[in-house]
């Protein structure tokens, strides 16, 4: 014991026997660690990267500017109105300097341009991250003291959701995102809350399904339940995985929930006639069914518009005498559908619906086979159809929508990641979870109701992006900061024309006022613009306008009251209050004023390469016709939106010429001789 | 403060204690081994495709190993590898039953035009490369792009669609496609400006091209300008134009 005390007492001894050399040893000791902190501030990364970025200059044209501009040491920009204290720019040193654009190396690439300036935004508003920090590690990467990490490039345009609640030019990931949202019916199960105090709204219109069994049968529900893609490929409805049993189940408590409609089980009077197997065809293309409706081809591709359900296999789903109904009047099925009511005679009504019936997939349905439900299986379809939420998206009689059905995703962008749970092998970042989510979410869990969507993986990205927006910041942003979405107006016509309006769906298509479809023309002023006679006869037999266009305005088969009700409307009501119709004469131009106008039109603006006044020698396929434009429009509208087309119609692709007003009165006296043949006058 | 330093403080030892603890060897995938070789490497789709800064391309990158006679050899190794910032799903594997390699490419961060290379070995190994150009649109570049689609395409993109139905053919004097770097590359941003701003006519040329200056802003006229820049072939070499190095 002793012998092994002995060298150590010698040591210490040595060190602190004499008070001299005791004190000479901690003096040095206290250097040392003194000197710990200048050493490390003078090896810290920071500083490497800035002689690094010296060398960098060193021999360039420029090099005496860029260091006139590097200010060394540890830069800060510090915004306390936003909480933003970030050091980035300590090492990130060439962010502003716009000679620097050939440098590919991080981290000294010059920011590429965005429309905000840096030293008013900072860097973590847009790309997160520890910004007080000053080491790469800790700056960009997660730490146990720091939640967010650096947000990868393919998802920075969420930062800019941050602020931005509407859609701007920049950021079509974002846009498409949002869209996906509200479209997919996303918000109906998770509650977004917006900053101004509102909710996200979904955009879907999921059918009701307290009539369902008017519509279809039961095997189809079945069937559609188990995999709605494989009815329609493009079916926004998520598979919800479910067993056979289950489907079995819900749909017989569908069918049995469901009560009948007047109307709906109504058969047609007329003879079923062997149709001609081409007049639905062509009724379905001359009624333009296609603008809202999509069918898929041989090739694969699903081919036509999204508003209205695709109807590849349609026949396979719905019953004809539904059909008939529907396409008789589909506002007595369902009275807020965005489905125009066509005034289809009952031939019309026959061969449509014969054309759509034909429209089956014999596949769909072979492997159905249902015995009839016990009363027990409709009571656990019950249950089933209020656990898995069905009436969060659907109408169903006897079960409450339910509030709160899954987490809320106000913050879902801020959300931590110690309270995330990951599935094995996956990166542990948020995106990757919200990816993760929702590209799989039954991974995370067999119990789980969330459903299967079939996205694309770049609309993942799109949904994660609108997601990661959702964060803290976007909730206790500054008011001057938020730009705010627009709202949509809640216009609605008033009197007979607007039940007349509303019965034809025209907002399907058309905005009126801030509110509707972008299929169509903008409508708000078009009684400025257009010829009392022209927008009768239009009404009447919608002809073309637009060569190059597919999607155009359907033939409604109104009556003359309906046509001089929608026509007295339009005239009177959707006046530009800019424009004085009487202003300019409809005819009686001088000639040489119009000589003066051709010659503007053909040579001066070259209107000839997107418009077509002579259709022998005119080719312009982008804008409209002007054949008989001065038939068509008032001679005021036409020399305003020669000034200035975007005044009258924002975001038309039209240029704005600056245009001087004599130029303008010419090419308008010109134009205003362009009417239509005297042949078709004398018909009249 | 004091308490969340001192947190902090404590985390970051466990985790330095933590680290240093356990080996930080990564684990190396077993190497795939090919079972055939090829002598040439062709592109079967996915090059010269436009994407944004930091996506995955649209479309994968798909590419071809032949052997001398021009047959699919199945079972080559094909390995890709890209400029800085590039990143590949998978980045190597075995050619299919066609002979084919599928890779979803992610584009780096910043805006640029980025080369990839596909590679295999031939029988002698001997490297065989393919080489390929995508591009990534930054901000800038994308709201450029949307003006294009909507004011420019029309005309300027010969490529026609039911959808958008081409205006080129309609027109007497062509207009040049913005990819048509031979041309749009021997002028200046202040000349191109000038052309988009005041119309054909302010540089001698047709008044078919009309003016969007009193529509566009400038911001916007900037950002077409930078688009251009970004997509033409062959590439713009001017100032402020980046090409990603390896």
């Amino acid at each position: 014991m002793e012998a092994d005390k002995n060298p150590k007492s010698t040591v210490w001894q040595s060190l602190f026997g004499d008070p001299v050399r005791a004190f000479g040893v901690v003096s040095l000791l206290l250097l040392i660690f003194l000197a710990i902190a200048p050493a490390k501030n003078h090896l810290s990364e920071w500083r490497h990267y800035q002689q690094q970025y010296l060398t960098l200059i060193r021999g360039r044209g420029d090099a005496v500017t860029l260091q006139r501009h590097l200010q060394g040491g540890i830069q800060q920009i510090w915004l306390p109105d936003l909480g933003v204290v970030d050091r980035c720019t300590t090492c990130h040193v060439g962010l502003k300097e716009a000679s620097l654009a050939d440098i590919g190396t991080q981290p000294f690439r010059r920011h590429p341009v965005i429309p905000h300036k840096l030293d008013e935004y900072g860097c973590v508003m847009c790309h997160r991250g520890q910004g007080a920090a000053t080491t790469v590690e800790e700056a960009h990467r997660s730490t146990l003291a720091w939640e967010q990490p650096i947000l990868p490039a393919r998802y920075v345009e969420a930062s800019c959701g941050q602020c931005h609640r509407a859609a701007l030019a920049g950021t079509p990931q974002l846009n498409l995102g949002r869209t996906l949202l509200a479209r997919y019916g996303c918000v109906r199960c998770h509650t977004v809350k917006l900053p101004d105090g509102g909710t996200m709204m979904a955009t879907d219109d999921p059918p009701s399904l307290s009539h369902i069994a008017d519509k279809t049968t039961r095997e189809w529900i079945y069937a559609w339940l188990k995999d709605p893609q494989a009815y329609a490929v493009s079916a926004t409805m998520p598979n919800f995985k479910l067993s056979d049993l289950d489907a079995r189940d819900m749909s017989a408590f569908l069918i049995a929930n469901s009560t009948a409609l007047p109307g709906d089980a109504a058969t047609l009077p007329v003879s079923k006639t062997a149709p001609d197997p081409t007049a639905g065809a062509s009724l379905y293309g001359e009624s333009f069914c296609a603008s809202c409706h999509a069918v898929q081809n041989a090739a694969g591709n699903v081919v036509g518009g999204d508003v209205g359900p695709e109807l590849t296999r349609v026949g396979s789903k719905v019953k004809p005498e539904w059909l008939q109904g529907w396409l008789r009047n589909p506002r007595s099925y369902d009275a807020e559908t965005a489905m125009p009511h066509y005034r289809f005679n009952d031939q019309q009504l026959s061969v449509l619906s014969g054309y759509l019936e034909s429209k089956t997939d014999s596949d769909l349905l072979a492997a159905v086979h249902l015995d009839t439900a016990t009363p027990e299986q409709v009571a656990h379809g019950k249950t089933l159809v209020t656990e898995y939420g069905c009436a969060a998206c659907h109408e169903i009689s006897g079960i409450k929508k339910p509030e709160n059905f899954a987490p809320e995703l106000t913050r879902i962008g801020s959300k931590p990641i110690t309270q995330l749970i990951f599935l094995q092998g996956m990166p542990h970042t948020l995106p990757d979870y919200i990816s993760a989510k929702i590209r799989q979410p039954r991974s995370f869990g067999a119990a789980l109701k969330m459903p299967q969507f079939s996205f694309t993986p770049a609309q993942v990205d799109a949904l994660t992006t609108a997601l990661l927006s959702l964060t803290d910041r976007s909730q206790t942003l500054p008011r001057a900061l938020v730009a705010a979405a627009r709202q949509t107006p809640d216009y609605k016509p008033a009197g007979k024309a607007g039940k007349l309006m509303a019965d034809l769906a025209c907002f399907s298509c058309h905005t009126i006022n801030g509110r509707g479809g972008d299929m169509a023309p903008d409508l708000t002023w078009e009684g400025s613009s257009v010829q009392r006679s022209w927008m009768h006869a239009f009404l009447k037999n919608p002809n073309t306008l637009r060569p190059a266009l597919i999607r155009r305005m359907p033939k409604f088969n109104l009556s003359d009251g309906d046509i001089n009700e929608l026509t007295d409307y339009i005239m009177t009501v959707y006046q530009s209050p800019g424009i004085d119709r009487d202003s300019l004469p409809v005819s009686g131009y001088p000639t040489t004023q119009v000589e003066q106008g051709r010659q503007l039109f053909y040579a001066k603006y070259a209107c000839q390469s997107c418009h077509i006044v002579n259709p022998k020698s005119d080719k312009g396929y982008i804008g409209p016709t002007l054949t008989q434009v001065g038939s068509r429009l008032n001679a005021a509208w036409i020399f305003n939106w020669l000034k200035n087309p975007q005044a009258l119609r924002p975001g038309v692709v039209e240029p704005n010429f600056n245009m001087s007003d004599d130029d303008a009165r010419a090419l308008t006296a010109f134009l205003m001789t362009q009417k239509t043949a005297s042949k078709q006058e004398a018909k009249k | 403060m004091r308490r969340s330093s001192l947190t902090g403080f404590a985390c970051s030892l466990i985790i330095v204690i933590g680290t240093t603890g356990c080996s930080r060897k990564s684990v190396s995938p077993s190497p795939l081994r090919p079972t055939a070789f090829g002598s040439a490497l062709v592109e079967s789709s996915g090059g010269k495709q436009i994407g944004a800064t930091g996506a995955v391309l649209a479309q994968p990158v798909i590419v071809q190993v032949n052997d001398e006679q021009g047959n699919a050899v199945p079972g080559a190794l094909v390995e890709s590898s890209g400029s800085a910032g590039v990143s590949f799903d998978p980045s190597n594997g075995l050619t299919d039953s066609s002979g084919q390699f599928t890779t979803n490419v992610m584009l780096g961060g910043m805006a640029a035009r980025y080369q990839i290379t596909a590679s295999t070995l031939s029988k002698a190994q001997k490297r065989v490369e393919l080489q390929l150009e995508e591009t990534a649109l930054g901000y800038q570049e994308q709201v450029g792009q949307q003006i294009d689609e909507k004011y420019c395409a029309r005309c300027h993109n010969p490529e026609s669609s039911p959808e958008r139905v081409s205006n080129y053919d309609n027109l007497e004097i062509k207009p040049h496609a913005f990819t048509e770097g031979n041309t749009l590359n021997k002028m200046t941003d202040a000349d191109l400006t000038a052309i988009i701003s005041h119309g054909g006519p302010s540089l001698n040329k047709s008044a078919l091209m009309p003016p969007y200056g009193y529509t566009l802003s400038k911001t916007e006229i900037q950002a077409l300008l930078a688009y251009i820049r970004l997509i033409s072939d062959p590439p713009y070499r001017g100032s402020g134009m980046l090409y990603v190095q390896k």
